[in-house]
């Protein structure tokens, strides 16, 4: 019988800073049944292969999220008219990575058709700029915490400015975003205080894109929100404004989230690694390489959850119907069996088919915007941080054991080049 | 015949892509006698999928499929040449230019070629085309740039359906002609098929289901249309002969082999048989041109016409010949895809002998869809239009021969009910 209380270590903040061991021994079962506190418990999928295929099963439903409820009131107009109504447009308009096909396809297909080439392209050259401007800043510093004066600004500026949200409104979402991205994780979900908080939340940071969006309608820019307001996707289909509330809401999430631990991961391999960073200064055209194998070895979103429309026989076990399921992908990306000494820091390995940006149909749509926005960061400093040194190691972590990072990342340094 | 002895010389007959596969094999296998390619065509192998969609569109040139090739210096290539006879007791090969290549072992990969229009000289007329070769490729494309007013298909396999939507996607005018009620039926049964000829009528081909060509009409040597069976006549500046393949296997007729039109015929392991069905240790085939039992499917033997499987089994027969480890019965799943204009459809398994067929995920009407085929409720084959994604997932029911229909719910399932129907294979 395989050990049953594994997930719940992989949850326990103490086990935040190097969650690795405990994934090793998951992986001793490709899948198996853990304790959630739950009666049904979780299933977990821990090899890469078993998540890979899961990740490609038809079987397998994004669509985690409980019914909506938001918070009573006691003002009975609110609560007994507006609250059912709201509640049912937030269940028929969640962001599409909680929805599966054919919903998602067309919500993405819209996301993917205003990531144009030249968006893109203009985004990787002005990602250039703003780490110089950052690192500038701290050209005179001594100490310099990696999240907060680059890690954080670089991907929240990138994603404002894609979609066109105002620099100046910016900062109502450092906390909107932070809230929301606790609906990764599995447990702030039974906890009936942090849905209570999501929902506010969420209706603040909806009425914010509600009249951002009517904005874009009336004075339309070379934004991505102007775009999916005002154009059709290439299927002819305009989204509609609950959708097109809900997606936009999970890109500037999403922006906010991810990219920030890849970049702060990213430096702290790199320091506990000094022959990497220093191959890296020398030959900054190693970046990508760097960075493919930062997403293998310590990937931004370490898991996620599905749940089962039907049993799934996998590995030797049979997941029954409506199982929850999480993916667990950082500890597939150290499958020995993939990956020869997987927890080896190396970025000559060859192949890049690491789980850091999931697989199938809901692989990262950021994916360029990540990999740019870290070359770019782990670049400049590999360049211009003189003599840098961890001044904590572990460093403090945030609370997230799926979207799992440092809360800071402070690096003594003799000054900037 | 008894055990054959080192391998000092090996040839390979053809040079297209199960021949170069073939040849990587021997060498990787650590082969390092004498390696000779024989190909009729006077080109290094060159891959052929692209010739019915992305040349004739005109995004690459004919002239640009070459594959690549691991292969070195020490491999001597004979092109531009083929093998008149194959003289098993001599351990020989006699060529059409007047010479002979003698062999220790031998791998058989001559594939196949376009079947013919069935009069020769309505096939000689200008502008009448097959594709198989980069010629074909470019004669056609040619054609097509010179804006014909209506192209004439005939045929609806999948290479009538691939230029049928090439001509739609240049904008020409275009008919499909076909004596089943609908196209790829032979492949896919009248009731998938039937749902593709849907999306190709909507992208606005002409659709002559039912109907067959009896003659082409011609004047000053270029054709000019088609008369039917009941008469009719179908004006067209250009026409496409797309009536499926015929397999290399003339040059075998006196070896002893068991071979005929349909392939020439191998032991599980790859090894090809004589005509009393006795392995030759010294002989394999693979590609179009090998008739192997597929244990998947019950031992049946099958001939497959897929690239992947031209791959894969080119493979196992190199490592075969060069005495390498093989596992005892090839085996891959067999799969294939076609890219029709913006339509892409993907299969794994076989259909041959399904009793059954069923949407189970997506919807017809949109135009993206997965089909499951079931024998005697088991699952043979699976189909996907612009839905390939979920493909390796029904592999695996295919491969595992899992129940039919699969059971159970998934995501983008059709509203009602799953239904199962018949494939209406004719």
């Amino acid at each position: 019988m395989a050990d049953d209380t594994l997930l719940k270590q992989v949850k326990d903040f103490a086990n935040r800073a190097n969650p690795y061991p405990v994934y090793a021994r998951l992986r001793q079962n490709p899948v198996s049944l853990q304790d959630d506190g739950t009666p049904e418990g979780t299933w977990v999928a821990a090899s890469h292969g078993a998540i890979a295929s899961l990740l490609g099963d038809p079987r397998v439903s994004s669509e985690t999220l409980p019914p909506a409820d938001r918070p009573r009131t006691g003002n009975p107009i609110k609560d007994y008219l507006i609250k059912p109504i709201k509640d049912r447009i937030t269940d028929h308009h969640r962001p599409f990575i909680f929805r599966d096909p054919p919903d998602h396809d067309a919500l993405r297909a819209a996301v993917m058709h205003q990531f144009t080439r030249e968006r893109v392209q203009g985004m990787r050259a002005r990602s250039d700029k703003l780490v110089a401007e950052l690192l500038d800043a701290k050209r005179d510093a001594h100490r310099f915490d990696a999240v907060d004066d680059l890690a954080y600004p670089l991907p929240v500026t990138v994603i404002c400015e894609l979609f066109g949200v105002p620099r100046e409104d910016e900062p109502r979402f450092h906390d909107w975003a932070t809230q929301l991205a606790t609906a990764l994780e599995p447990d702030s979900l039974s906890n009936d205080e942090t849905r209570a908080e999501n929902s506010r939340t969420f209706d603040a940071i909806a009425d914010y894109m509600a009249d951002l969006i009517k904005d874009k309608r009336r004075h339309p820019k070379d934004d991505m929100l102007s775009g999916l307001a005002n154009e059709t996707t290439p299927g002819g289909v305009k989204v509609g404004d609950y959708d097109l509330i809900a997606t936009s809401v999970l890109m500037l999430v999403a922006g906010h989230e991810t990219t920030v631990n890849l970049i702060t991961n990213g430096l702290l391999t790199l320091l506990r690694h000094p022959d990497e960073l220093a191959k890296l200064k020398a030959d900054p055209a190693r970046a990508p390489r760097v960075i493919e194998e930062l997403l293998r070895y310590e990937p931004p979103v370490q898991f996620r959850t599905r749940t089962t429309l039907s049993p799934i026989d996998i590995a030797g076990v049979t997941i029954p119907e409506g199982a929850d399921l999480l993916l667990l992908l950082a500890a597939g990306n150290r499958d020995a069996t993939v990956f020869p000494e997987p927890d080896r820091f190396d970025p000559d390995r060859t192949g890049t088919r690491h789980l850091g940006f999931g697989g199938s149909l809901h692989y990262c749509v950021g994916a360029p915007l990540a990999r740019f926005e870290a070359e770019a960061a782990l670049t400049a400093l590999a360049l211009r941080l003189k003599a840098p040194r961890l001044v904590e190691d572990p460093p403090p972590y945030r609370p997230g054991a799926a979207l799992r990072g440092p809360q800071h990342l402070h690096v003594a340094i003799e000054g900037m080049e | 015949m008894g055990a054959a002895p080192t391998p000092e010389r090996i040839v390979v007959v053809g040079a297209g892509l199960a021949g170069l596969r073939g040849a990587e094999a021997i060498r990787a296998a650590g082969f390092r006698g004498a390696l000779t390619i024989v190909g009729a065509e006077p080109h290094r192998p060159y891959d052929r999928p692209p010739l019915s969609k992305h040349v004739l569109t005109g995004q690459i040139p004919a002239e640009a499929s070459q594959l690549p090739s691991r292969l070195g210096r020490d491999v001597t290539w004979r092109l531009g040449v083929d093998v008149r006879r194959l003289d098993r007791e001599g351990r020989q090969l006699h060529l059409s230019d007047g010479g002979s290549l003698p062999y220790d072992r031998l791998l058989i990969a001559t594939g196949t070629r376009a079947r013919p229009w069935i009069h020769a000289d309505e096939a000689a007329l200008r502008n009448v085309f097959t594709i198989r070769t980069r010629e074909d490729a470019a004669g056609l494309r040619a054609a097509l740039v010179a804006k014909p007013k209506r192209v004439l298909v005939i045929g609806a396999g999948f290479i009538g359906c691939e230029v049928a939507a090439v001509c739609r996607e240049l904008d020409l005018p275009v008919s499909l002609i076909d004596p089943s009620p609908s196209p790829l039926a032979r492949v896919l049964g009248h009731t998938v098929g039937a749902y593709i000829g849907e999306i190709h009528r909507g992208r606005g081909v002409a659709m002559r289901f039912g109907s067959e060509v009896a003659h082409l009409e011609g004047a000053n040597d270029r054709v000019t249309g088609a008369r039917l069976k009941d008469g009719e006549v179908l004006e067209a500046e250009v026409v496409v002969i797309a009536l499926g393949a015929v397999r290399n296997t003339e040059w075998l007729d006196g070896s002893g082999l068991s071979a005929d039109g349909g392939g020439v015929d191998c032991d599980a392991r790859g090894f090809v048989l004589d005509e009393g069905l006795r392995p030759d240790p010294s002989i394999a085939a693979a590609g179009d041109v090998a008739r192997f039992p597929h244990p998947l499917y019950g031992g049946r033997r099958v001939a497959l016409e897929h690239w992947g499987h031209a791959v894969a089994q080119a493979d196992h027969a190199g490592r075969l010949l060069a005495g390498a480890d093989t596992p005892a019965a090839y085996a891959a799943l067999p799969n294939f895809w076609s890219v029709q204009g913006d339509m892409v459809v993907k299969s794994v398994g076989l259909t041959d002998g399904a009793d059954a067929v069923a949407i189970v995920q997506g919807d017809p009407a949109q135009r993206r869809f997965i089909a499951v085929y079931g024998r005697a409720g088991r699952c043979v084959a699976a189909l996907a239009v612009d839905s390939a994604r979920w493909l390796p997932a029904y592999a695996e029911s295919v491969a595992s021969a899992a129940p039919f229909p699969p059971a159970g719910a998934a995501t983008d399932r059709p509203l009602r009910e799953i239904e199962i129907r018949e494939p209406g294979f004719a």
